[in-house]
């Protein structure tokens, strides 16, 4: 079972290598719109201070729609998820093995840059540790669900605004916490309650996501 | 080996077949034949276990697939009418995962041999994006060289977009297969000889 996870995630890692723009065009798109506030909003620091966790966590999530659309859907066209739903390993593990491939490719790059971002808004560096844990756990939850939308999505027309208008509504409660938890951490407050929030989030998806994910697949080929 | 009773199949509200028996034991062909839309694809389907159908049940080895799944999905291969190859990924590397996917080791002697075997050995490392369409479909079907021992064999228009040569190589793979004790499950519309010890065609109504 771990064997047939490695090979999924070593396979999607491998694809995307030879695909650099996809993984490259969402990490710049989370950079560009994350730097087009100060330049909008005007250099008010303290202004720019206590809009930053909502921005990068903004940003954040517009990031990961661009990247999830492309989660099943060449596989879907080329034929490869079909054999994907009939293959020696449980369709579980398969779909575990995308979303950590996914989370890798698009969650992973974004909490390491936001940091570096998160200096153009005159953050302290209690804040700063505090928005790249939160979206450290906040960003597999991303992947998660958003794994299920593209499911649902897969061979609709149209399928990108409907993931959008089905997907970004159950990002709110990460959303919330997640910014949450950097305010709290810029007045000074523990973090530690909408952290905790987030990551009880993860745990519940990392259970309903995988199942509901494959179900989804299994509908969109029946 | 697998048992077919009383399948139906629909697509959206058009009934495409109903009532249909089957069974296929070892080293035996079944050849699916009908006009385009008559449902052989969505059969074929049905019998690999990607649907359900209407109405009907589809046993291997006496359990039904839809309890089995994986422990089915292991003993069959099905090259769909996709041929599931990535462009960015060579032919060499695109067999060794389809392999992965049905739970098989390959070493790279073998997988060379195989695409030496279907006719690709000087493109073997070019990335799928530059090969043909008959040569896309060589590389999915080069898993056939490599599923010994996978008992059932299910292939949707095998032989589509195939020069004569290929075709020749695949007819003597299936040949072989079923000299083996497998079973085929195949669709087609070219006249093919296939020697098999038992073997019968359905033929859909449109």
């Amino acid at each position: 079972m771990l064997g047939g996870l490695q090979s999924i995630v070593a396979r999607d890692l491998r694809l995307s290598m030879r695909r650099r723009g996809d993984v490259l065009n969402h990490l710049v798109f989370f950079v560009i719109v994350v730097t087009l506030f100060p330049l909008g909003v005007g250099a008010e620091p303290n202004l720019l201070r206590s809009m930053a966790p909502g921005i990068v966590w903004v940003a954040a999530l517009l990031a990961a729609m661009l990247s999830l659309q492309r989660m099943f859907a060449s596989d879907y066209a080329d034929g490869s998820l079909e054999q994907m739903l009939i293959s020696a390993h449980p369709l579980g593990v398969i779909v575990v093995g995308k979303f950590i491939a996914h989370w890798l490719l698009s969650g992973l790059p974004v909490t390491l840059l936001a940091p570096v971002v998160g200096v153009q808004f005159d953050l302290s560096q209690q804040a700063l540790v505090v928005l790249t844990v939160s979206l450290l756990v906040g960003t597999p939850v991303l992947s998660l669900i958003g794994g299920v939308g593209a499911a649902l999505t897969l061979g609709v027309r149209g399928g990108g605004v409907l993931l959008a208008l089905l997907v970004l509504p159950l990002f709110i409660p990460v959303l919330i916490f997640g910014a949450g938890g950097v305010s709290e951490a810029q007045a000074g407050m523990s973090a530690a309650p909408h952290l905790s929030l987030l990551g009880a989030f993860l745990a519940m998806s990392c259970v309903v996501a995988p199942w509901a994910t494959s179900a989804a697949l299994r509908v969109a080929y029946d | 080996m697998l048992e077919v009773r009383d399948l139906a199949c629909e697509r959206g509200d058009v009934r495409l077949f109903s009532g249909l028996d089957f069974a296929l034991g070892e080293g035996g062909l079944l050849l699916v034949q009908g006009p385009n839309g008559s449902g052989k694809t969505s059969l074929l389907r049905l019998v690999a276990g990607l649907s359900r159908p209407a109405a009907g049940t589809i046993r291997w080895r006496g359990e039904p697939i839809a309890e089995l799944r994986e422990a089915y999905a292991r003993e069959l291969l099905f090259v769909g009418h996709a041929n599931a190859v990535k462009e960015e990924f060579s032919a060499d590397e695109n067999l060794a995962i389809s392999l992965e996917l049905c739970g098989r080791r390959s070493s790279a002697a073998a997988r060379a041999e195989a695409l030496e075997r279907i006719g690709l050995a000087r493109r073997a490392r070019l990335p799928a994006r530059y090969l043909s369409q008959g040569q896309k479909r060589r590389v999915a079907l080069a898993r056939l060289c490599l599923a010994e021992d996978f008992p059932l064999w299910i292939l949707d228009e095998p032989f589509a977009a195939l020069d004569t040569r290929a075709l020749a190589t695949v007819v003597s793979l299936v040949d072989a297969h079923l000299a083996r004790g497998g079973a085929v499950i195949l669709t087609t519309h070219q006249e093919v000889a296939i020697a098999a010890r038992t073997q019968f065609s359905i033929v859909l109504e449109g």
